[in-house]
């Protein structure tokens, strides 16, 4: 009982988290704000792409191919007489699901190497990390292509290896983060009270390493977002009729893109500003989640510092 | 300092030993056998084929330990990599004539990214939270967001269509005619280099920052020092340090960094040999190049450590 009422008493002093990053986003960072507009706009349109679009994403008429921009086709016609702009609306979903998903499977994949390696250690931590220096040592682009011509080209290969090589290689910054919590007295108290790995795991280590994940987690969006459209590019991706953007530059975008230039703008503009919008928002994100990488001292960073500890002093909430 | 340095080249050997094992057996399990495409193509010649014969011929009919060893031993006694599947001539000649031109590329690009990173970084440092450093911040990312086959298509589409300008399809050789092999290279170079100055930019940034909140900083602020001295004589010396071994992370781009700008501007490179042998199934050939980017990246890295300790005297290695 007294735990529940503990908890409700900090609640009310400083919102619930979400709220609180919030109000902080809006007031502190504007480009943050900006770019959580954008990654929302990306956000709906992938959802509503449906009633968005003017023309199905696949719709081919060839007597209206290649048409410039008009009235009736606002960014022009492809190859197949497909309206573009159409095709631009539901190239959000294919990025937002790759983007969401390869990222969660990210972290999911990272989450789980780190914590196993981090809380084990010794030979293990050995092996396992002999095993991530080689996956590290392949250039990613290379290694993705030969995995996806190995499982071939689809949705759910592009997030499996995207997900997993990403992850492999990422799992080195929560093993570090592992690493340091577990020396915590509380993690060792756990263990003298006959705790089993398990719970120490998730319950003790996790919650500790919650923002480090969700940091890496919308920090590798964007990376996703773009390497995704990289490889559909070189022809590795989700396969043709898919209203993927990066495919929509490849293959017959760079046919006819000297006699329809707008064939190969418009996909492009969008994964620009989605990429930013995106890298702005979990910057933003990444500055009000970790107080170790605001301000410090000196002239320089004086008024940021003294932002900062009046900022932390009346956000800090006991947790534990 | 030598005993680190010996445990680190230890520590390469299961490293690269596993990077061995990934590159043979993935390529393994790449469906559609070598074999049965060769067959399918040359059935439609006048002579049978004979299936057996090919996967003699290409050394796939012995088991596949066998075809391990035999590649392993043939990298550490005669530094072979093997001959191409469809070429049947040996790979390293196909990544000799390749690498210079992946690497030229890489170089320039780096180079590039530099020249744009530095001075963008250090004033952003400086200017903390000013209207400049948010402006160049959000110039950061939106170089990091741009991605570098549009901006590249952009490139060739719009000038062409305006002033008639086509990038050169033929490499022209360095060596026998300088100006027009780096005026066909800067392009591509431009475009890979906008795309890695984001991340530099913003690490120049974080490093610098750093940097000026040591007290030495204070300290030279307090003795009266301007502006411009503090920053140049006692900031940015030291932030180099860490600025060098940014020039680390951007290395790899020489090995595996440049396939799309490569296949757009047609640049014979490493990344074209890839995309080729992948889509032939040119098993030995994918393997070596997997395997010699992987081998250079382990020494990339080895010596982007050892010349942290080297730059930075207060980096101990146990």
């Amino acid at each position: 009982m007294t735990e529940v009422s503990s908890k409700i008493k900090t609640e009310k002093k400083s919102h619930s988290l979400p709220v609180d990053l919030l109000i902080r986003m809006v007031k502190e960072k504007r480009m943050g704000t900006v770019g959580g507009l954008i990654t929302l706009l990306l956000l709906l349109t992938a959802i509503f792409a449906n009633f968005l679009a003017p023309y199905g994403p696949n719709v081919v008429n060839p007597d209206i191919n290649l048409l410039p921009p008009s009235a009736h086709f606002l960014l022009g016609t492809d190859n197949l007489g497909r309206d573009m702009l159409s095709r631009v609306i539901y190239g959000a979903r294919v990025s937002v699901i790759v983007g969401l998903a390869a990222s969660l499977m990210c972290t999911l994949v990272e989450t789980i190497l780190g914590l196993l390696c981090g809380y084990i250690g010794g030979k293990f931590d050995l092996i396992v990390q002999r095993v991530v220096d080689a996956v590290m040592c392949f250039p990613g682009l290379l290694l993705m292509m030969v995995l996806i011509s190995i499982i071939g080209p689809g949705l759910w290969t592009m997030i499996l290896v995207l997900g997993i090589t990403w992850g492999i290689a990422g799992s080195r910054l929560i093993r570090s983060a592992t690493i340091t919590i577990k020396e915590n007295t509380y993690v060792q108290a756990a263990r003298a009270t006959g705790c089993s790995t398990a719970t120490i795991l998730f319950r003790h280590l996790m919650p500790n390493i919650m923002s480090t994940m969700i940091i890496s987690f919308t920090m590798r969006v964007p990376g996703v977002i773009l390497t995704e459209a990289s490889l559909s590019f070189l022809g590795y991706g989700i396969p043709p009729p898919a209203a993927s953007w990066g495919a929509m530059l490849s293959g017959m975008g760079r046919t006819y893109m000297f006699l329809a230039p707008w064939i190969v703008i418009w996909p492009g503009v969008a994964l620009t500003i989605t990429v930013f919008g995106v890298n702005m928002f979990g910057d933003a994100l990444r500055d009000l989640l970790d107080p170790r990488m605001r301000g410090g001292i000196g002239r320089y960073g004086l008024k940021a510092k003294r932002k900062t500890s009046a900022k932390s002093e009346s956000s800090v909430s006991p947790s534990d | 300092m030598g005993s680190y340095t010996i445990r680190r080249l230890l520590l390469t050997i299961p490293t690269v030993f596993l990077v061995t094992l990934i590159v043979f057996f993935m390529i393994r399990l790449i469906p559609g056998d070598i074999v049965d495409i060769m067959v399918s193509q040359q059935s439609m010649s006048i002579t049978p084929v004979d299936r057996a014969a090919i996967a003699h011929a290409l050394g796939m009919d012995v088991p596949v330990m066998t075809q391990y060893g035999r590649w392993i031993g043939g990298i550490l006694l005669h530094g072979d990599l093997g001959n191409s599947l469809w070429k049947r001539s040996p790979i390293i000649n196909d990544i000799k004539a390749r690498w210079p031109v992946t690497f030229e590329l890489g170089f320039l690009a780096i180079l590039v990214s530099q020249v744009i990173a530095l001075p963008i970084g250090i004033y952003s440092a400086i200017r903390q939270d000013s209207i400049g450093d948010v402006i160049a911040r959000s110039f950061a990312v939106l170089c990091m967001g741009i991605p570098s086959f549009w901006l590249a298509i952009m490139v060739i589409v719009f000038p062409s269509l305006w002033w008639g300008y086509m990038p050169s399809i033929w490499l022209i050789s360095f060596t026998k005619d300088p100006i027009g092999n780096l005026a066909m290279f800067i392009v591509p170079a431009i475009i890979l280099g906008i795309g890695m100055a984001g991340s530099t930019m913003r690490m120049t940034r974080t490093m610098m920052l750093d940097v000026l909140k040591q007290d030495y900083i204070r300290t030279a602020w307090a003795k009266g020092l301007k502006e411009r001295s503090v920053v140049i004589r006692h900031a940015l010396k030291n932030a180099l340090i860490p600025i060098v071994t940014l020039i680390g992370f951007q290395l790899p781009v020489l090995v595996g960094g440049t396939v799309i700008i490569e296949n757009i501007f047609g640049l014979p490179g490493m990344g074209q040999l890839m995309l080729n042998a992948t889509q032939k199934r040119d098993y030995t050939t994918v393997e070596a190049v997997l395997f010699v980017s992987a081998f250079v990246m382990v020494i990339i890295n080895i010596l982007v450590d050892l010349t942290y300790g080297f730059l930075d005297p207060r980096v101990h290695y146990q």
